[in-house]
């Protein structure tokens, strides 16, 4: 466990891959399949591509006007990993996820996903870029004049337009199904509770099979049980699609299921980095009082 | 000399915010220009929202046609009944035809369409772009990689570009019926006769005008409404705010582009 006390503040993230020397360390490697077997001097390449961050924040700095929200996030998420971001209200925790879509822009600092810097895309460069970043907000954000089976036919219809409609409407049975709420597909929004809108949301997000998943205080609002069923979907989503994503929550049981690493801002900057287990223990009272 | 210096910097303060003030209503209508702009690289944009054009053109055009058809036949048979004393008094009483067919298809038609527009469709665009917005669902769209501006801007102020000339016409229609039977209170006058009569006023030039000037009035209503929807902060509050703000600022465009459109006719 590293916090500010014992070992170091946080030892930022790996330095990023030149471009320099793509040869060595191909951006993307496609997946082995059946047809095309992985060649035997592309196996190091594609173990080190795993081990590369999908996610690679570094001095991310944001303010509202006179605010300082973010001073200087430095943070990574490896493929496949859940990082949970834990802070007190206010300290920039949707912020910060909300720079990696471009719905908010950082004053300074860099952010690469998938060895990209988002801040050098064009529009149309960012937007195939969110199409492998998915967002879970925190109220769901259904279209509300939209049934269920609209709400996921939308992306659908907007970026899958060679599917046929039998199997847009497979693949909105098949999301359902995954998140349980498939006797709700002729529902309106309206007529959902707070945690099947949630995985709605979950379902709608996933439809366009995205690699990184952004959740938004996926438990928010949500009674006990509902909140420990929306935690266990995430992992069976993590665990189905082999999908890296960031948790913000305040919800410690959510935290402890779904993350792999867990990571505390305060004032703006990361205040300690560990497992879960790790920061449970740790002597700084201000870091437990988030467990007790 | 402390006094003259609180009073200097009283003065220098309010400059100030004088200053932001002007600062910040420039940066609005900046905003909205590019925000109209915007709009005509999008509208020749594939993919073509037709459906939800369509949508919005049945929820504008025909939802609207009742209201505004019953609004046009009252202007219509007050406009008769009131001049009809003046008229009397000249001895011109067989000219009202001809003048209600002038100020309708010039000006009350038109500007009245408009107007109950900005009310019924401006507000309700306000409101249900704010709306979205404050629920995070034009952000959803953003960060499901789908223009907002092309799925929602685009095909409501198409629709309202495409209907408000469309309603206008009913409306004068329907301001000539009122006028005919309000003729037929105290005269007596066929319809064909009456519709004779106010079509022998009408030139080229009482009709195309109107008719051009009702595109820009629908153009800005559904401009308007979507950028006061789409700029809404977060919160509740702001929803009714959008609603409020698309109404005035879009009345309020009405009537100065109604204002050039009388200046433009008058030099032509």
């Amino acid at each position: 466990m590293k916090n500010h006390h014992d070992i170091v503040p946080y030892d930022g993230p790996p330095e990023p891959i030149p471009d320099t020397e793509p040869e060595e360390v191909p951006a993307f490697l496609p997946e082995p399949t059946e047809d095309r077997k992985v060649q035997p001097d592309e196996t190091a390449a594609l173990a080190r591509v795993k081990d590369d961050p999908v996610i690679l924040i570094r001095g991310l700095w944001k303010s509202f006007q006179e605010h300082e929200v973010l001073r200087g996030i430095d943070l990574h998420v490896k493929k496949g990993e859940n990082v949970v971001i834990l802070g007190k209200s206010g300290t920039g925790k949707s912020v910060l996820i909300k720079c990696l879509v471009g719905l908010e822009w950082p004053d300074a600092g860099t952010i690469d996903i998938f060895g990209r810097d988002i801040a050098t895309l064009s529009y149309s460069e960012m937007n195939a870029l969110r199409l492998r970043v998915g967002f879970l907000f925190q109220n769901a954000a259904l279209y509300d004049s939209m049934t269920v089976r609209e709400n996921l036919a939308f992306p659908l219809r907007q970026h899958k337009k060679s599917l046929s409609k039998e199997k847009k409407e497979a693949l909105i049975n098949e999301m359902l199904g995954d998140v349980g709420l498939l006797d709700s597909i002729d529902l309106l929004p309206s007529r959902l509770s707070g945690g099947q809108m949630k995985r709605i949301g979950l379902a709608r997000t996933l439809i366009l099979r995205p690699e990184i998943m952004l959740y938004d205080e996926p438990t928010t609002g949500l009674d006990t049980g509902t909140a420990h069923e929306i935690s266990d979907l995430i992992c069976r989503v993590k665990k189905k699609y082999n999908i890296s994503s960031i948790t913000i929550t305040h919800d410690m049981p959510c935290a402890r299921i779904t993350a792999d690493r867990i990571i505390l801002l305060k004032d703006g900057i990361v205040y300690a980095e560990g497992s879960y287990a790790d920061l449970e223990t740790s002597e700084d009272d201000w870091i437990r009082s988030f467990f007790y | 000399m402390q006094p003259i210096l609180n009073r200097y910097r009283r003065t220098r303060l309010r400059v100030q915010v004088k200053k932001s003030r002007l600062k910040a209503y420039l940066y609005k209508a900046g905003d909205l220009t590019a925000f109209m702009l915007r709009f005509f690289r999008e509208v020749f944009r594939p993919p073509y929202e037709w459906r939800e054009t369509f949508y919005q053109c049945y929820l504008v055009g025909y939802k609207s046609a009742f209201l505004i058809s019953l609004t046009a036949f009252i202007m219509g048979a007050v406009l008769t009944i009131q001049s009809r004393p003046s008229m009397a008094a000249f001895g011109a009483i067989s000219l009202i035809p001809g003048m209600v067919a002038v100020s309708v298809v010039r000006e009350i038609g038109p500007v009245i369409t408009a107007i109950i527009c900005c009310g019924k469709v401006g507000s309700r665009m306000g409101a249900e772009l704010g709306s979205m917005r404050v629920t995070e669902q034009i952000d959803a769209m953003e960060v499901s990689a789908i223009n907002p501006y092309h799925y929602l801007v685009v095909p409501r102020t198409v629709a309202t570009t495409l209907m408000i000339p469309l309603l206008t016409i009913i409306a004068d229609m329907v301001a000539f019926l009122g006028a005919w039977l309000a003729m037929n209170i105290h005269d007596t006058s066929t319809m064909r006769h009456f519709f004779q009569a106010a079509m022998a006023h009408l030139e080229f030039m009482d009709i195309f005008p109107a008719v051009i000037k009702t595109f820009f009035f629908g153009f800005v209503i559904g401009i308007i409404g979507c950028f006061k929807g789409f700029r809404a902060s977060r919160g509740t509050e702001s929803v009714g705010i959008a609603a409020n703000s698309a109404v005035v600022t879009a009345s309020l465009a009405v009537f100065i582009i109604d204002m050039l459109s009388a200046q433009i006719t008058d030099l032509l």
